[in-house]
């Protein structure tokens, strides 16, 4: 089980982690700054095992993969939204973080709910409510089985 | 059936027919790597236990965002990339010559029918050459330096047919703004765009590359123009037979047509801070501004400048604005330079700045506080780019912009 933490459409890269953190050499140093601009608490609140759950075209804007990364390193286990912009995509799978499409779970959940994720079964469960989500390409669910693209490649 | 455009430039790269859906492994002509991204891409192709680099003179390397540096960790960036230049033989690295995307066909790598990947999203500006290029992750880059290769999902096309004569104050901008508002920000979301019809025919490369560049912002993975006799002069190569060939079927399978009328256009912007929310400037005019910021990969080219400068001939900026030129690379700021350009701006107040992406991505001089309003050229105009997340960015055409700097408020050229 893991919290919901619900974001709007169109969240783009530069909301999730801004450029004047990039320069931080690490992942770990630029995650205390994730969803800075949107929920200034959200580091501080989400733990391992949560989820983000959002609107259409989560992670549009620039090809920065430290957007991903953030939300892996403060142990989000999935991003489940209704579309996902094509590049935060990618990233997602060749860095082993699960992206889901569900286009009803976010109008039927609350910030905050606790729900429950099946990644194999491709079945979300929160409260009495179940929710069958889109599975991947197979080439994708290849490199995410793997744990991403540098496990994909040393294989 | 007949092939779309992007279908014909995957089919040749990979020697067999591909159509929209197919999943391939296509070998990649050119990718570059900017310097935010460096060390990142760096350590990922150490991590996955690379000893070459799979082509050295395919890979370029380009300082822009962070040039000159303004904060004490930039430099890092550069010493990096220097150092795994050094290591791998890598001969195209441009350290102070402009901005990554004007760079990359400017500087004669990327041509008609070429595939390239770059660690920016802005990469797909290099569809007004018709070549397929797109953004991607620094872990996918590091793969292709060590491979040579990427996997991709041929897209589906939206062909967009633009006829007519533009009115005199419309640009390739406010083009591009309004299919962007018409589509919205993920409306063209994994899916290629196609810009055809006289209106873009008669355009130049440097107006097409406007429109590619910001395809991104409708979600699209390329904004593709078919080459023509001025896309090979501006690429230094003959209009050959192979060249084109680079042109869509007429029986090709689109997932959707879009008819414009270039007569029924007018200059537009995209207000705070979602770059589909488009309004007609005539609906704005009045609106108080802080500073504006002409440049930038999207708007910062020669005709650009020229555009203002016709404007601002004479003129002086209003006295509470600032306006920041920056030229998009070394060759245009010298250009500039020769022909008188850069003189009439700077009469007119403006500060010039030296060729990068500057204001564009909230790194160079120009950086606002609370409330401030700005009137910019560039791309994108999400919440606490400049500045803030109070910052009021709206994007504009050059031409828009020069007028908007002599008023004051917010003007129709």
């Amino acid at each position: 089980m893991g919290k919901i933490f619900k974001f709007n459409k169109d969240v783009d890269t530069d909301q999730i982690i801004a450029s004047q953190y990039l320069l931080f050499p690490t992942i770990d140093e630029m995650k205390a700054h994730t969803f800075e601009s949107l929920n200034s608490d959200f580091a501080s609140l989400v733990k391992p095992g949560d989820f983000v759950v959002a609107d259409e075209n989560f992670g549009c804007g620039s090809s920065r993969e430290q957007a991903p990364s953030v939300l892996k390193a403060l142990g989000v286990k999935a991003v489940i939204a209704k579309s996902f912009a094509r590049i935060f995509y990618r990233n997602s799978i060749n860095i082993g973080m699960p992206v889901i499409v569900s286009k009803e779970l976010y109008d039927s959940v609350s910030e905050g709910d606790e729900m429950e994720l099946d990644l194999k079964q491709g079945i979300i469960t929160v409260g009495e409510k179940t929710f069958q989500c889109t599975k991947l390409p197979a080439k994708m669910q290849e490199i995410l089985d793997q744990g991403g693209l540098i496990a994909s490649l040393n294989n | 059936m007949g092939q779309t455009l992007i279908e014909k430039i995957i089919s040749k790269n990979v020697g067999h027919p591909v159509k929209a859906g197919d999943i391939v492994t296509v070998n990649v002509d050119y990718c570059m790597i900017d310097d935010i991204m460096v060390p990142f891409a760096v350590q990922k192709f150490e991590e996955m236990g690379f000893d070459k680099v799979w082509d050295p003179d395919k890979v370029v390397l380009i300082y822009d965002h962070f040039l000159p540096a303004t904060q004490v960790d930039d430099s890092r960036h550069f010493r990096v990339g220097d150092e795994f230049a050094r290591k791998y033989d890598i001969k195209n690295v441009h350290r102070t010559d402009g901005i990554c995307h004007q760079l990359m066909t400017e500087a004669g790598y990327v041509k008609p029918g070429h595939i390239a990947f770059g660690t920016d999203s802005h990469t797909v500006t290099y569809g007004c050459v018709g070549a397929f290029s797109t953004g991607i992750g620094y872990t996918e880059m590091a793969g292709i330096l060590g491979t040579g290769q990427l996997w991709v999902k041929v897209p589906e096309t939206i062909k967009i047919e633009i006829d007519g004569t533009l009115p005199g104050n419309v640009t390739s901008k406010d083009i591009i703004l309004k299919i962007i508002g018409d589509l919205t920000a993920s409306g063209a979301t994994y899916q290629s765009i196609e810009f055809t019809g006289s209106t873009v025919e008669a355009m130049s490369v440097a107006s097409r590359m406007t429109m590619s560049n910001m395809a991104v912002e409708a979600g699209a993975k390329c904004g593709l123009f078919v080459p023509d006799d001025k896309t090979c002069d501006y690429c230094k190569i003959d209009y050959s037979d192979e060249v084109k060939e680079l042109v869509p079927d007429n029986d090709a399978s689109y997932s959707r047509i879009i008819r414009l009328r270039a007569e029924d256009m007018v200059p537009v912007m995209a207000c705070p801070s979602l770059v589909d929310n488009i309004h007609p400037v005539s609906e704005l005019a009045g609106i108080k501004v802080d500073q504006v910021f002409l440049g930038s990969c999207t708007n910062g080219r020669l005709e650009d400048l020229r555009t203002a400068a016709t404007i601002l001939k004479g003129k002086k900026v209003a006295p509470f604005v600032k306006l920041i030129v920056t030229p998009a690379s070394r060759k245009i700021y010298r250009e500039a330079l020769a022909d008188g350009t850069l003189e009439i701006l700077s009469d007119a107040g403006a500060i010039i700045t030296t060729p990068g992406c500057g204001l564009c991505c909230g790194r160079g001089g120009g950086i606002l506080s609370d409330d401030e309003v700005v009137v910019a050229t560039n791309n994108r105009n999400f919440l606490g780019r400049m500045g803030t997340s109070k910052v009021q960015i709206y994007l504009a055409s050059p031409a828009t912009a020069a007028a908007t700097a002599v008023a004051g408020v917010i003007t129709e050229a």
